[in-house]
């Protein structure tokens, strides 16, 4: 099935990315080639994984894989083979967090097997109004567990005009993609998950501004 | 041996003016790339990324056009469809929009098949008002018809300005390869795109190579602090002078007609990279995405044609082709 999801993803996937919103990378150079790695992205639209998959060179981007909500992807059998297969996503039991259960148990599977997975540690999308949500500290944990992995911010400008939260027509608009200097987990959640958001609120800030009301 | 012999036909079935244009334009970027790879040799310390990147793009850019071109005018209107539509999704990117907008930018994109479609009909008459009359109308209509009237003149605007450049304007390119060859063409219909092509970019590059060399005087400061009277002079000497030789073997152009051509298409060059200047000036960005390595976005590279484009048709209906 690997091969099947690198062909969709580079055959299909890039090119709908590149014409409906040009994406614009800067910074494809901090961009993981092996993993284990981490890559945390701010989150408003279905356009953003898209967008992240198809910036990988295709010799990486089968070992990328984004974390996505259980309770949303995996509630219908047929978006639920998708997301598995195709989209490639390591599910996230959100609303088992709190109960005991171990919610980030696949994604911690799987760079484990040296893949490079994608979190949106806002947890859900924005409404594209350019405000970073209050980070979830998943990904502080992901990176206490694999202390060696590297943490890559980055920034998407623009995927909520797209295809904001509630609409089902995409509309072609430009968006960036900022990847910033990967980093490190150096013991303590607190400082990480500080050192994470002035990192992606850095990165948002080189962006090019976003005139979207 | 096949495939050499089709090519070798193929390119027999050019007019050969055409091909020595093309084959013109080859050369002097090699020579660019040549000069590009000493200069870091004999001045070293500086940074010349950008100006190989610059060139490398410049490659690209002409293998496109260049089989476009080459492959007739069905391909180069396809290329152009394609360069609207990104130019178009740059400029309302960059433009204030709101998510009620949506719809409305959505239409903006149907203008595209809209007005191209009359240039593989061939309908020039239609084609001339189809985004300046009907497209002027129908946006307002649309945004009024979706209940918006907040800030409704200067958002009616943006889409008027985004369509009359990104799609009206670079439409007339394409519409240059539907002259047909019943005309006295000396390099068929592609001769006159390269020329408008060749003439525009030339501009642009002669401007800033005047410019970086002799430029004292700034000429528009508070839109383009790094335009300088000497790169605008300079520009448009070089580039009149340009289309004055290369003029009359790739386009029917003569007389008085290649002399108009000549000394206002620099202008208008130049007043269309002055204008998209203010815009971007006015948005707060210096490049409109990063699409072309060197260069910015793809509006970076065509703002001068957005203004050289129109004008460069007409003068040639008017002063040499029956067709239109």
């Amino acid at each position: 099935m690997t091969w099947l999801r690198t062909l969709l993803i580079m055959a299909i996937a890039r090119p709908l990315a590149k014409l409906m919103t040009g994406a614009d990378v800067t910074g494809r150079e901090h961009l993981p080639v092996t993993g284990p790695a981490i890559v945390a992205a701010n989150h408003n639209s279905h356009v953003d994984t898209l967008l992240l998959l198809s910036i990988f060179p295709a010799r990486t981007v089968s070992k990328v894989r984004p974390a996505a909500a259980a309770d949303y992807f995996l509630k219908d059998p047929v978006i639920g083979w998708f997301s598995r297969n195709i989209i490639g996503i390591v599910p996230v039991a959100r609303r088992a967090a709190g109960t005991g259960e171990d919610v980030l148990a696949p994604a911690r599977e799987a760079l484990a097997r040296g893949e490079i997975v994608v979190v949106f540690p806002e947890g859900t999308r924005g409404d594209a109004s350019d405000e970073m949500a209050r980070l979830k500290n998943g990904v502080a944990r992901l990176a206490e567990a694999f202390p060696q992995a590297p943490v890559i911010p980055v920034w998407i400008q623009g995927a909520g005009r797209v295809l904001p939260k509630g609409e089902v027509v995409p509309v072609p608009m430009t968006c960036a993609v900022l990847v910033g200097t990967p980093i490190h987990w150096g013991g303590g959640r607190t400082a990480f998950m500080e050192g994470l958001r002035t990192a992606m609120l850095a990165l948002k800030a080189e962006a090019p501004p976003l005139r979207w009301s | 041996m096949d495939i050499i012999e089709a090519i070798r036909a193929f390119l027999a079935a050019q007019p050969p003016a055409l091909l020595w244009g093309l084959g013109g334009v080859l050369a002097l970027l090699s020579v660019a790339a040549v000069i590009s790879a000493i200069l870091p040799l004999v001045r070293p310390g500086q940074d010349y990324r950008e100006l190989r990147d610059r060139i490398a793009s410049w490659w690209v850019m002409i293998a496109l056009l260049a089989g476009a071109l080459l492959a007739g005018w069905q391909a180069t209107v396809a290329l152009f469809v394609l360069i609207s539509f990104i130019a178009l999704r740059e400029f309302l990117s960059l433009a204030p929009t709101r998510r009620e907008d949506r719809l409305v930018i959505l239409a903006a994109y149907l203008a595209i098949p809209a007005s191209y479609a009359f240039i593989v009909l061939d309908l020039y008459p239609i084609f001339l008002v189809i985004v300046p009359v009907y497209a002027f109308l129908l946006t307002p209509f649309l945004m009024a018809a979706f209940g918006q009237t907040k800030g409704y003149l200067a958002r009616v605007t943006t889409f008027h300005w985004g369509l009359m450049t990104c799609v009206y304007n670079i439409g007339y390119v394409a519409f240059l390869m539907r002259v047909p060859s019943s005309e006295p063409l000396p390099a068929g219909a592609a001769g006159l795109v390269l020329l408008l092509l060749v003439a525009t970019e030339f501009n642009d590059v002669a401007q800033y190579v005047w410019g970086k060399t002799l430029g004292r005087h700034k000429i528009v400061p508070t839109v383009s602090p790094n335009k300088t009277w000497e790169g605008f002079l300079g520009g448009w000497a070089s580039t009149a002078l340009l289309i004055w030789l290369i003029g009359p073997l790739l386009s029917p152009l003569q007389g008085i007609g290649l002399a108009i051509v000549a000394v206002t298409l620099p202008i208008a060059g130049f007043a269309g990279d002055v204008t998209m200047s203010a815009i971007k000036r006015d948005l707060g960005v210096k490049d409109t995405s990063h699409l072309i390595p060197g260069h910015g976005g793809l509006l970076d590279r065509i703002d001068s044609l957005t203004f050289t484009a129109p004008l460069f048709f007409h003068l040639l209906a008017f002063f040499a082709v029956e067709h239109f």
